[in-house]
């Protein structure tokens, strides 16, 4: 890594001196000013990314705050607040270089003590304790270095410091001992370090940035403003694409408005943009609960279900299937596993051969399917008629909202259940604690609610997330996968079919692997 | 005098009523499944153990639930009605920020509804049997039937993508530049839609009883002696028999004021419309406790406050129930 990272900053610093971002490059020349019109789903609670998480947050925590660094749609890292880094031989030391002369938006300039407090304030308070887990602490040489101090290699940690992760925040605001989660200037007066400056948070209603004029990058952003319309009904806002009011909506998911979009003139939808998210849509296993506890009860429902059926006909063709837990965008997606194509008359035999007998009225046992959100009521529904082929009576159980849901499930009071689950980048944030023995945890959604338990799997995510070398890396989770197809504590479906609609006026659609949630100061208006 | 009497005694009935709004809603968020730590475990993508019983910790959920009402309920006997878990806010500023969105939707399509509808009953009751009259309970049975959120969703197809004329969603456009008359506009353009929708509903209730009221009082006697005086048609229709065909009306709309309350909730979801009804169906979402009372407890507000003014109204127009009493 040490090595690795020096060209790489040359070539980075190259590449901003001719004012190319590498993946970024485009035909015409970015024009500067107008306003860009967005809409977003749901109003943040607040705005500051370092204590709050998601992407409500996230995409105009991206646009407040600047991270160390930013990524391409290669997942390569990127220069942001930092100009250069470097990751010491034994990974336990990261160095970053900040720019010179960055300053927050109330003038004050930005330090590594800023970073540091930044670091501190994201490990106390971010729900993703294993970002930034083995960080030890950072030191503080000068003003423009920061050093952070590892007590094991830990190479999800470049990741953690993009925008959505790791925003810079004023100590000299947000450490004035008011509890960061609860700090006033989270919502109004916001002071950050990104691109755009907070102009009015009305929830609800909309955020308004303005341009930085005195943002670190010379000449950027592009646009003299950015107003993000909260608007919360799909259609509504699949209608404000198609008549011109909103310019650039992120995280749709709506099969029927991709498809329209996708029609539409003057407007397009893309699906790049959403590996680091990386939502995945699956079918959840009680392994501690009969008969799910059962791995030839798991593996005939897998059979069962078709999965093409769902990608093709349920989502329209707009969903990607996902073999595993790790989003096919991912480069730690392993392909190679078993997919377990419908076979019905399979399924049938494996029932049979494990003893569930079929009753007189053709069912060999009863279960139940659970869903907390409308998004995912097609597929559940779709479970019912397709198991009862192979002798499983499914009663399908919807919960009116999110925290009946989260109930059921996180106390464990379920067989199967409809879930998405997102990656957050590296497989460290958000894949682990799905499959971590450690991690099966009583009252907490999104922890192993499976009760999955195996030791060799537990081993490889320790091994795999302390190795330093991609290739090695890769292999190892390369195996976790493998086992985990196997095993199947999950029935992974499909990638969520997150799409960006934006009008054909728009120009460097954010395409890199945090969608919004990444700073848009290339956008431009044609 | 005596209309002091009936508002005094209305306001200690009110008291009661808001009191029962804050406890039983208390005990009924309380027994749905689910708080506010795993709202905000599921907003966040994930929570600690840890996390969320500091959350559990800061709000005071893990009292019991008792104490968790006692202490409430103190609060809001002195005004305070708290702090919302999820937006981070008082919950009184969380309110003052949204209530003038509702009821300028709310008063508005109310107003448009008993306006139109009144029209509309007349018109029907005049020819019972003629066209017009059908063609008003077709406009009515259509109106009460239809799902309101249907009915929303169909106008922005038609006026915001067929025929581009109005906004899809929101109260005002941040874009638009200019004096405070360009803004009044604005909203006015904004209002068009929802204030169709939501006044739907209830222009179909008022058009129906007006109609029926109208053609029992235009068969009395005092109309028959109306018209052999020689009065104008349109005296006798509007001066004669409107007023007195009026009370069931407004009796109606009076009671029909916390329909419309509630069926904001659904209009203001579909326009992203920035009032409490959006907030309250979030909060509920959220188990957002104190901001859902709170709401329940201002609309509570509106719906008595509505009620005691359509009391009044009814003794300016009626003088037997001005006497009654």
């Amino acid at each position: 890594m040490g090595k690795l990272s020096k060209p790489l900053t040359l070539a980075a610093t190259c590449l901003l001196a001719t004012g190319i971002t590498a993946g970024l490059a485009t035909a015409e020349e970015p024009k500067r000013g107008g306003t860009l019109v967005m809409s977003a789903p749901q109003t943040p609670r607040h705005l500051n990314p370092a204590v709050q998480s998601g992407t409500a947050t996230g995409a105009p925590g991206a646009q407040l705050f600047a991270a160390p660094l930013r990524y391409d749609e290669n997942w390569e890292p990127q220069p942001y607040l930092a100009k250069s880094w470097d990751v010491s031989d034994d990974g336990l030391t990261v160095t970053l270089n900040l720019v010179e002369g960055a300053t927050f938006h109330d003038g004050k300039p930005i330090t590594s003590k800023d970073v540091a407090f930044s670091v501190k304030t994201v490990q106390e308070n971010h729900p993703f304790k294993t970002m930034f887990a083995p960080v030890q602490s950072v030191e503080t040489p000068d003003d423009n270095t920061a050093i952070l101090k590892l007590s094991e290699p830990h190479p999800a940690l470049l990741l953690a410091m993009s925008s959505q992760l790791l925003p810079i925040i004023p100590e000299h605001v947000y450490g004035d001992g008011q509890d960061p989660k609860k700090h006033p200037q989270n919502s109004e007066n916001v002071v950050g370090s990104g691109p755009f400056k907070l102009v009015e948070f009305k929830r609800d209603q909309h955020i308004i940035l303005e341009r930085n004029e005195n943002f670190f990058m010379e000449g950027r952003p592009y646009l003299d403003k950015i107003v993000m319309r909260i608007i919360k009904d799909p259609s509504a806002r699949a209608i404000a694409i198609e008549n011109g009011e909103v310019h650039l909506a992120a995280f749709e998911q709506s099969a029927q408005n991709i498809n329209r979009i996708k029609k539409a003139e003057g407007v397009s939808a893309t699906a790049d943009g959403y590996a680091a998210i990386g939502p995945i849509a699956w079918l959840a296993f009680n392994t501690a609960r009969e008969p799910t506890s059962d791995i030839n009860v798991r593996k005939a429902i897998a059979y069962a279900v078709d999965r093409n059926f769902i990608t093709k006909a349920i989502m329209l063709g707009t969903a990607e299937p996902a073999l595993t837990g790790i989003h096919p965008g991912s480069p730690f997606y392993e392909k190679d596993v078993e997919a377990y194509d419908v076979d019905l008359k399979k399924a049938n035999q494996i029932l049979e051969d494990a003893g569930y007998e079929k009753g007189a009225d053709g069912m060999r046992f009863k279960l139940f399917v659970d869903y907390g959100w409308p998004d995912v009521k097609a597929v559940a529904e779709y479970v019912k008629p397709q198991l009862k082929k192979i002798g499983i009576d499914i009663t399908v159980r919807a919960a009116p909202d999110f925290p009946t849901w989260a109930k059921r499930i996180s106390s464990h009071d379920f067989d199967m259940t409809w879930d998405v689950v997102f990656n957050w980048g590296d497989p460290v944030i958000g894949v682990h604690r799905t499959y971590q023995s450690t991690n099966i945890k009583e009252g907490v959604i999104w922890s192993n609610t499976q009760s999955y338990a195996n030791e060799e799997v537990d081993a490889l995510m320790e091994a795999a997330g302390k190795e330093t070398d991609l290739e090695k890396r890769k292999e190892l989770y390369s195996k976790f996968q493998k086992i985990l197809a196997d095993e199947l504590p999950v029935y992974w479906a499909y990638a969520l079919p997150y799409h960006t609609f934006h009008s054909d006026k728009v120009g460097n659609v954010p395409a890199g692997i945090w969608a919004t949630s990444s700073p848009l100061d290339l956008v431009y208006l044609k | 005098m005596e209309i002091l009497t009936l508002i005094v005694k209305r306001v200690s009935y009110a008291a009661m009523l808001l009191l029962a709004v804050v406890v039983l809603n208390f005990i009924l968020i309380n027994l749905a499944p689910g708080d506010i730590a795993d709202t905000i475990a599921g907003d966040m993508g994930g929570a600690t153990a840890e996390q969320m019983a500091e959350i559990r910790a800061d709000y005071g959920l893990d009292l019991p639930l008792w104490q968790q009402l006692f202490r409430y309920v103190s609060n809001v006997m002195q005004g305070d009605l708290g702090y919302s878990y999820f937006h981070t806010q008082p919950v009184t500023s969380l309110i003052a920020e949204r209530l003038p969105a509702t009821l300028l939707l709310v008063i508005t399509a109310q107003l448009v509804a008993l306006f139109v509808g009144t029209l509309l009953g007349v018109l029907a009751a005049r020819k019972p049997n003629g066209w017009l009259s059908h063609i008003v309970t077709l406009i009515a049975l259509f109106g009460y039937s239809a799902p309101v959120f249907w009915t929303g969703i169909m106008l922005l197809i038609m006026f915001s993508l067929w025929i581009p004329i109005f906004p899809v969603a929101g109260m005002v456009d941040v874009t638009i530049e200019g004096g405070w008359w360009s803004h009044v506009l604005d909203i006015a353009r904004h209002m068009v839609l929802p204030v169709i929708t939501l006044s739907s509903i209830f222009l179909a209730l008022y058009s129906r009883l007006c109609r029926a009221s109208m053609m029992e009082v235009l068969g009395s006697d005092y109309i028959r002696t109306a018209r052999a005086k020689g009065l104008s048609e349109s005296q006798i229709v509007f001066k004669h028999a409107l007023k007195n065909s009026l009370g069931p009306v407004v009796t109606l709309a009076g009671l029909q004021f916390s329909a419309v309350v509630s069926g904001a909730v659904l209009v203001e979801t579909v326009f992203s419309w920035p009032g409490l009804g959006t907030l309250a169906l979030q909060s509920i979402i959220a188990r957002d406790t104190p901001t859902i009372i709170g709401i329940l407890f201002f609309s509570a507000m509106v719906v008595i406050v509505g009620n005691l003014l359509t009391d009044l109204v009814l003794r300016l127009i009626d003088p037997r129930i001005r006497n009654r009493a």
